[in-house]
């Protein structure tokens, strides 16, 4: 019984036969175990010259499907140099054995090419800008839908999702207030501290509530709400559709007859366009403070006067032009975050290509966003 | 110790000593969820060179007792041991010898879904073995023959696969290391009469070539009939009876009865 047995190792040699020609001895075990050495002894074998009559097959101990493979291939070989070899010592099982992988004809094998690596560059980025391509087509196909389906949710509010829009507006918004308001809170001090550091050197420290004040309002608030909301709720979008895809569930709601849009899309990006805004309030809100505690401590500036240069330094406007970038932000989020998650295909490893693409692509473009948002206030004059 | 031929496969070496040897041993064995007891004070021998079919109605914990032989499920009482090795004192050296000699086959192929069919046959035997790319490749494309699948499936990735084909991968990435023993978890559900057939006589091959045992929860009948050397039923929590189809035939248990000579059953008589 062979069971726990040691491997017995797989030898080979080339004895004389009676009438001036070799066999080819097999001895030891020929399995998957102890297949590396085996091949490794084929490898320096050397017949070139000799003469085989055969090959015998009665000292091996065990044979399996890989041992076998490989004194077929090798068999194949020496045929192939003009040996004429047939097996000796074969027992009607080992026979049937070989009979089943001569069925079998494994192609050529050629190792896989690295190819030239200016050519792969170059493939590389044609892909991307094809993909990229397709992707802005991805965005108008759901941006299109969408707006069908607004339409439709106008004419009959009953098929609007209520429901469905509050929970996600409740992951989104509601568990993010924390997060969003820590780090705002943590970059409107660093600001006021940085700038009032350096402003102080020109006896200019009150001007620290300016840069602070319209600095937080105008874009750190919603830029940094908007990373935030990319990273926190866009890549569970991602996440969430696509495991449906993987699952097939969005294909069973189409075959019930339901939009994917009206359904999964919708109330996503509309609870976020609703959050975002509220998210960048809190944020700039949290930032002021920081900043305020910070001047305080720092700059002995006292709350009273921070307020009153602040109040001089803002206007309603300085708010709105920070807040009214948030709803346009957020369907940029939610857009590419459902068009990555709708997709993802069977794997796991498309999942997380594309809830990391999702977050990638969403931080880009928001940024990209700002800038144009910039450029257009600057020339209505705002 | 690999896999060989099978010089004493039982049944045709009747009387052999090495006849008793048992594969697979389950002695005593609880399992349980919460309050809920699966598997009370269950035993199971599994011998040598055999396909063993266990069936079981839904529910009865036919996958839990796989799962609890496979260390997946955790029992409470008893002893499972594999190759004579008791799973729970052995060293993670012997437990992964154990488990290197062992093929499973789940119920819903469970291929790895980020890598393609090639690269999941491959996946153990580049843990476990150091071969030259070329042979490991030889070697997956003849596996993937061997369960019946063509070459260029090798390429593809489990999602780009029919229910049938991935069966067929899952089983070929079981068999990657030439086992001793499988465990194929309703191998046939799913497939057409014909791929079902052909799986049949796959199994039935390789386990008369390569003295391969096999632990087959089933519930197809024509598998049953056709390749098992013993049937094993699983209900009320044991084992209910063990042996050949004959053996079952005359049961009177009325699960059994209604198993064997009910009406789905005669039909296909």
């Amino acid at each position: 019984m062979a069971f726990l047995e040691k491997n017995v190792a797989p030898e080979l040699h080339l004895l004389a036969d009676g009438d001036g020609g070799q066999r080819l001895t097999l001895t030891g075990d020929w399995t998957i175990n102890t297949i590396a050495e085996a091949e490794k002894a084929i490898g320096k074998l050397k017949v070139r010259g000799a003469r085989l009559t055969c090959i015998d097959l009665s000292g091996v101990e065990h044979l399996d499907t890989s041992g076998a493979w490989l004194i077929h291939r090798t068999r194949g070989q020496l045929e192939f140099e003009g040996q004429k070899v047939g097996f000796q010592g074969i027992s009607p099982v080992r026979e049937t054995l070989f009979h089943e992988i001569e069925r079998h004809h494994p192609p050529a094998w050629k190792p896989e090419s690295g190819g030239s690596s200016v050519l792969d560059f170059l493939e590389q980025t044609g892909r991307v800008v094809v993909d990229a391509w397709y992707d802005a087509l991805a965005m108008l196909h759901i941006l299109g839908s969408l707006g069908l389906v607004v339409s439709t949710v106008l004419l009959h509010p009953r098929r609007l999702r209520g429901i469905s829009v509050a929970v996600q507006f409740d992951r989104s918004c509601i568990g993010a207030v924390p997060i969003v308001a820590l780090m705002s809170f943590l970059i409107g001090a660093i600001i006021s501290q940085q700038g009032g550091f350096y402003l102080k050197q020109f006896g200019a420290d009150i001007f620290v509530v300016d840069l602070a004040g319209i600095l937080v309002l105008r874009e750190i608030g919603v830029i940094l709400t908007a990373i935030m909301v990319a990273g926190r709720s866009g890549s569970a979008f991602t996440a969430e559709l696509g495991a449906m895809r993987m699952q097939e569930e969005v294909d069973a709601l189409s075959v019930i007859g339901l939009s994917v849009t009206e359904v999964l899309v919708l109330p996503r990006i509309l609870a976020l366009m609703i959050a975002l805004p509220i998210l960048t309030f809190i944020s700039d809100m949290a930032a002021l403070f920081g900043s305020g505690l910070v001047t305080w401590a720092y700059l002995d500036i006292p709350p009273a006067a921070f307020l009153t240069q602040l109040q001089a330094a803002i206007t309603t406007e300085t708010l709105v032009v920070g807040i009214v970038k948030a709803p346009f932000m957020a369907l940029i989020i939610g857009l590419i975050a459902c068009v990555e998650g709708l997709k993802v295909e069977g794997s796991s490893e498309s999942l997380g290509r594309h809830t990391t693409m999702s977050v990638v692509k969403a931080i880009f473009l928001v940024i990209v966003v700002d800038g144009f948002f910039a450029m257009f206030f600057a020339a209505i004059g705002v | 110790m690999p896999l060989t031929e099978p010089q004493d496969k039982p049944g045709n070496a009747a009387g052999h000593a090495e006849e008793t040897e048992h594969v697979l041993s389950v002695r005593g064995v609880t399992v349980g969820f919460g309050s809920k007891v699966i598997l009370d004070n269950l035993d199971l021998d599994v011998r040598r060179g055999e396909v063993l079919g266990f069936v079981g109605g839904s529910g009865t914990g036919k996958s839990v007792l796989m799962r609890a032989i496979l260390g997946l499920v955790s029992k409470r009482a008893g002893k499972i041991s594999v190759f004579g090795q008791d799973l729970a004192t052995a060293t993670p050296k012997e437990r992964k010898g154990v488990e290197r000699r062992w093929g499973v086959l789940f119920q819903q192929g469970a291929l790895f879904s980020a890598l393609t069919v090639k690269q999941n046959i491959q996946l153990p035997m580049r843990e476990y073995l150091n071969l030259s790319p070329r042979l490991m490749d030889e070697l997956a494309t003849l596996k993937l023959e061997l369960v019946g699948l063509p070459q260029d499936a090798a390429g593809k990735l489990p999602s780009e696969l029919s229910g049938g084909m991935i069966k067929r991968a899952s089983l070929a990435r079981a068999l990657a290391l030439d086992p001793d023993l499988v465990f194929l978890d309703e191998p046939t559900s799913g497939l057409d009469p014909i791929g079902a057939a052909a799986f049949d006589s796959l199994i039935a091959n390789l386990s008369s070539t390569l003295g391969l045992t096999v632990y087959m929860v089933t519930h197809d009948l024509d598998s049953l009939h056709s390749i098992c050397d013993r049937i094993a039923v699983l209900g009320k929590k044991r084992v209910l009876a063990i042996g050949t189809l004959d053996d079952m035939m005359k049961n009177d248990d009325p699960w059994i009865k209604s198993y064997f000579r009910g009406e789905r059953a005669l039909r296909r008589a």
